[in-house]
This record gives structure tokens, C-alpha cells and sequence, in this order.
């Protein structure tokens, strides 16, 4: 049985090519991923992200629950509004998800988690919620939206009400606000800026088609991942998963160690590997031809590693890849592609921010 | 259905050959090829000079999907190479059968091409797949 979200006949209409992503039939890209992919980093694009699960947190307990799930710390949100980056893991340490946590007061939290894992997350979030005065419940009767690059905001800017436009108006990256039928977020998976806007399912293919009619591009599956991975932005399933700890992950900075009496899934196994050391995800850099893929095997020094993402870099116009390697690595390292050797560059894992190299 | 010039021979391998006269023959990917391929990135051809043999490794086809290998439909001697792809890989995908051609090969055997897939021919195969 094959999925579709309520923009699926616009993608049609469109001319998109789909594909099946995880039961969904998705677009691909609707002529040429890399025209979509500057269209988001020169101008503005969206992506229909409707696959995604909303499911939001309500309860006296909210705030206890989400603390003991997640291995960043909701009681860091004080605005209303303000989101958070996390890991939801298990026991041995490994990542069943990640997923943005939207902070309305301490009984109320909306969560946005990844299509492919949606049932696992589902069960997890039900399991994990015993003994917790908590109420889950998935929201899909909302569509999702992202509209994303140097022009988006202005681009949606004018679909919006005037209230919706107060509400928006001043709101920093990482915050999401209720405006009348709408739920506007400055979030995104690009490194652009832009909203991340959910729907009523009903009013979706206008919005859509609005969007469409101010010149907004619209962008498949294959620019997001272009486009996420020069932003050095992970995505489940591929950089880390279930057997991956958030610290080989390069995911280190949404685990709250403080304050050390919070109790969290995942926590005493994280510590451990802290202790221990852990292999780490970092970004490599390769400027002469060719395309660095995933499962690539990489030789650094004092051990060994595998490419998790790869991909040609439409912005830079050469290949970029996230690699897990030991923690021994130095500036190089080496991959093997087409049965030879390649030296490349090591780099932070982050490679393109609003439209510019940041190597 | 994507577009498959009757007056081409093709390999099974998604290669197109065009007669240029004098045993010289165009050797390109097919629109079907680049479809599957997806946006292209880099070409690597092989070097004016070299000796190629029907059915060898000859050059690879890197698009945003995956490295692919383009076989020589023909033996022959490379004389000429696309340096536009060296800038405008995605003449492969705008042009196939035309500015996004790979190389000219001066056949050995011009017989060979005789050997190679019609329109139809390849069309059979491609739905096969």
C-alpha cells in the first residue's frame, strides 16, 4: 500500500518524477534536482514534507516525560514557541530518531518525526509514556510545507494574513507560532532561510499552488538531500540510526549533560562512551572529479571509517560527504572509489550556509 | 516513452552511434541512459588516441545518482572528444543525440556497426528492462 499526501496531485500535474520513500510515493525532482537546488539557495523552493509525523505532547507531565525521552533538555525552553534539536534514543545509546520539539508551555509540545520511522516512533512514544500523565496524539489532518531559501520568507510573506504576518514578524530562526490556520516555523533542512508551514490538509494544494504562482520552485526529495548535506545536516537511516550513539553522529551538542540528576534513555551508555571515546562524524572535501558516495571505505589516520552520505555539491561544484572515521583522524584521509585511492580534505561537517561556502 | 532516432544504431548498454562518413561514427548515451542517470556532473572521457575495443570500459558518466560506465560500441580509435562536457555536463541531458555526444571513433571494422541494435532493436531492450 502506497501512501500520498494531499499534494500528490500537484506533483503530477507538475511533471514530477516519483519514487517510493518508505511506502511514500514522493517526487524525486520535477525536471533537474540541481536547478531545484539553486532555486533554493538564489531565490525560493518547497518541498512537500507532509509525510512528516506531527504528534503532539499534552499533559500535566509533559515536561517530565519529554525530559526523560529526549537527550536534549526541553526545560532549556523558556519562549513559547522555541524549538529544539534531539535525539530520541534507546537504552544502548542509539539514536531511534531525531526529531524538532516545539515548546508552548510546560503541559504542551509539539514534535515533528521522520516518515520512515513513523510507526517505530509511534510505539516508542507510547512505551516510553508509562507512568507519565501524558496524552499523545498524531496530528494528521495537517499538511507540511517548506519554503526555503534568501527570498522564501518575503515569498510566503505574502500569502499570509495580517496577523499571520504579525505573528511572523520579528520571529528568530528556531521558533513556531500558531497564526490562525496556520502553524509557521523558522525551521528547515536546507541552510537557507525560510518556514517550515503546516496546513489544514483541505487548504494545502491552494497554498501550494499560491506558492507556485509567486515564482517559488517546487523541489523533490533529490534537492533536499543536496541540500541538507551542504548544510552538513544529518538524515536518519543513513548518517546515524538505531546502533549509531548522537556522539559518532556529530549530534554531541544536543545531548544536555547538565543538569546530572536529569535522568534521560540512553544516558548512562552515553557517559560511558564519552569516557571510552567514540569514532566521529566529520565532513570531507573533494575538489577534483568525481562523486564520493555513500559506503565508501576511508583510511585516517590511526584507523579507518565509511562514507554514511556523499554527493555532488551543485554550490560548490565538487563532491562533499559525511564520514564516521576514527577519532584519530587528521586534516586528510584517503577513499577508496572506483577500485583507487583518493586523498581528500577533512573538514568540519558543515559545508554551505545561506548560499555560501563556508569551507 | 523517450525519444530513440531511427537513424542511430545502439548498444544494448544504452550507447548511440552516428555515421559522420569515412569510418568516422559519434558515440553518445541515449535519452533513456541520462533519464535513468539523472542531472549530470561529471564526464570522463577517454583521450583523443586512445584504442578502444566493442564492448570495453571506455568512459564513466557521474551523475547526481551514481557513477556510471560507458561502454565503446565499436572498436576503433578515439579522434575527437566533447571538451564542452568538461563545463556543460548537462549538455548530456539537454541534447543526448546532439551538443551532449562523448566521442568519434574511426571504426577498425565498419561492419561492427552493422552488428549494433536499430531503433526498434533498442527499444525492445529497453522495455525488457
Amino acid at each position: 500500500m502506497t501512501n500520498k499526501t494531499v499534494l500528490h496531485a500537484k506533483h503530477l500535474e507538475a511533471g514530477a518524477k516519483m519514487v517510493d520513500f518508505f511506502g511514500w510515493d514522493m517526487p524525486i525532482n520535477y525536471g533537474s534536482q540541481i536547478e531545484e537546488h539553486h532555486a533554493v539557495r538564489r531565490d525560493a523552493g518547497m518541498f512537500d514534507v507532509s509525510h512528516m509525523t506531527i504528534v503532539d505532547v499534552k499533559g500535566p507531565q509533559a515536561q517530565a516525560y519529554l525530559r526523560y525521552l529526549l537527550a536534549n533538555d526541553v526545560a532549556k525552553l523558556q519562549d513559547k514557541g522555541k524549538a529544539l534539536y534531539s535525539g530520541m534514543l534507546n537504552e544502548a545509546g542509539g539514536v531511534v530518531d531525531d526529531l524538532i520539539v516545539y515548546f508552548f508551555d510546560d503541559t504542551n509540545y509539539r514534535l515533528v518525526v521522520n516518515s520512515a520511522t513513523k510507526q517505530k516512533d509511534l510505539d516508542w512514544l507510547a512505551a516510553k509514556a508509562e507512568g507519565f500523565t501524558v496524552t499523545i496524539t498524531e496530528r494528521d489532518e495537517f499538511a507540511m510545507i517548506a519554503v526555503q531559501g534568501p527570498n522564501a520568507k518575503a515569498k510566503a510573506g505574502q500569502l499570509f494574513s495580517a496577523a499571520q504576518n504579525e505573528a511572523v514578524a520579528g520571529m528568530k530562526p528556531f521558533y513556531g507560532v500558531q497564526a490562525e490556520d496556520l502553524f509557521i516555523a523558522t525551521t528547515g533542512y536546507t541552510g537557507e532561510a525560510g518556514y517550515e508551514i503546516m496546513v489544514p490538509n483541505d487548504q494545502a494544494a491552494d497554498f501550494w499552488q499560491a506558492l507556485l504562482d509567486l515564482g517559488v520552485a517546487p523541489c523533490g526529495l533529490g534537492a533536499r538531500d543536496t541540500l541538507r548535506l551542504e548544510a552538513g545536516m544529518n538524515l536518519y537511516g543513513q548518517d546515524m540510526d538505531e546502533t549509531i550513539s548522537p556522539l559518532e553522529a556529530n549530534m554531541g551538542w544536543t545531548i544536555s549533560w547538565e543538569p546530572q540528576d536529569r535522568n534521560f534513555v540512553g544516558r548512562d551508555v552515553l557517559t560511558a562512551q564519552k569516557t571510552a571515546g567514540t569514532d566521529k562524524l566529520v565532513g570531507l572535501v573533494m575538489r577534483e572529479k568525481g562523486v564520493l558516495r555513500a559506503g565508501q571505505k576511508v583510511t585516517v589516520e590511526g584507523g579507518e571509517g565509511i562514507i554514511t552520505s556523499g554527493t555532488f555539491s551543485p554550490t560548490l561544484g565538487h563532491s562533499v560527504a559525511l564520514a564516521r572515521v576514527a577519532s584519530s583522524v587528521t586534516d586528510h584521509a584517503e577513499v577508496e572509489m572506483r577500485k583507487k585511492w583518493v586523498t581528500v580534505d577533512v573538514v568540519k561537517p558543515s559545508f554551505v550556509r545561506n548560499g555560501k561556502s563556508v569551507l | 516513452m523517450s525519444n530513440i532516432p531511427a537513424e542511430l544504431r545502439y548498444a544494448a548498454s544504452h550507447e548511440w552511434v552516428r555515421p559522420e562518413g569515412n569510418g568516422i561514427y559519434t558515440v553518445g548515451i541515449t535519452e533513456h541512459a541520462q533519464e535513468l542517470l539523472g542531472d549530470m556532473v561529471f564526464l570522463d572521457l577517454p583521450d583523443e588516441g586512445d584504442q578502444i575495443a566493442m564492448g570495453d570500459d571506455v568512459a564513466v558518466a557521474e551523475s547526481v545518482k551514481a557513477a556510471s560506465d560507458v561502454y565503446a560500441p565499436i572498436t576503433g580509435e578515439v579522434i575527437e572528444v566533447n571538451e564542452d562536457l568538461e563545463d556543460s555536463p548537462e549538455l548530456v541531458n539537454s541534447d543526448p543525440y546532439g551538443d551532449g555526444w562523448l566521442f568519434k571513433v574511426k571504426a577498425d571494422d565498419i561492419s561492427e556497426v552493422e552488428s549494433l541494435l536499430d531503433a526498434d532493436g533498442y527499444a525492445e531492450s529497453i522495455e525488457d528492462e
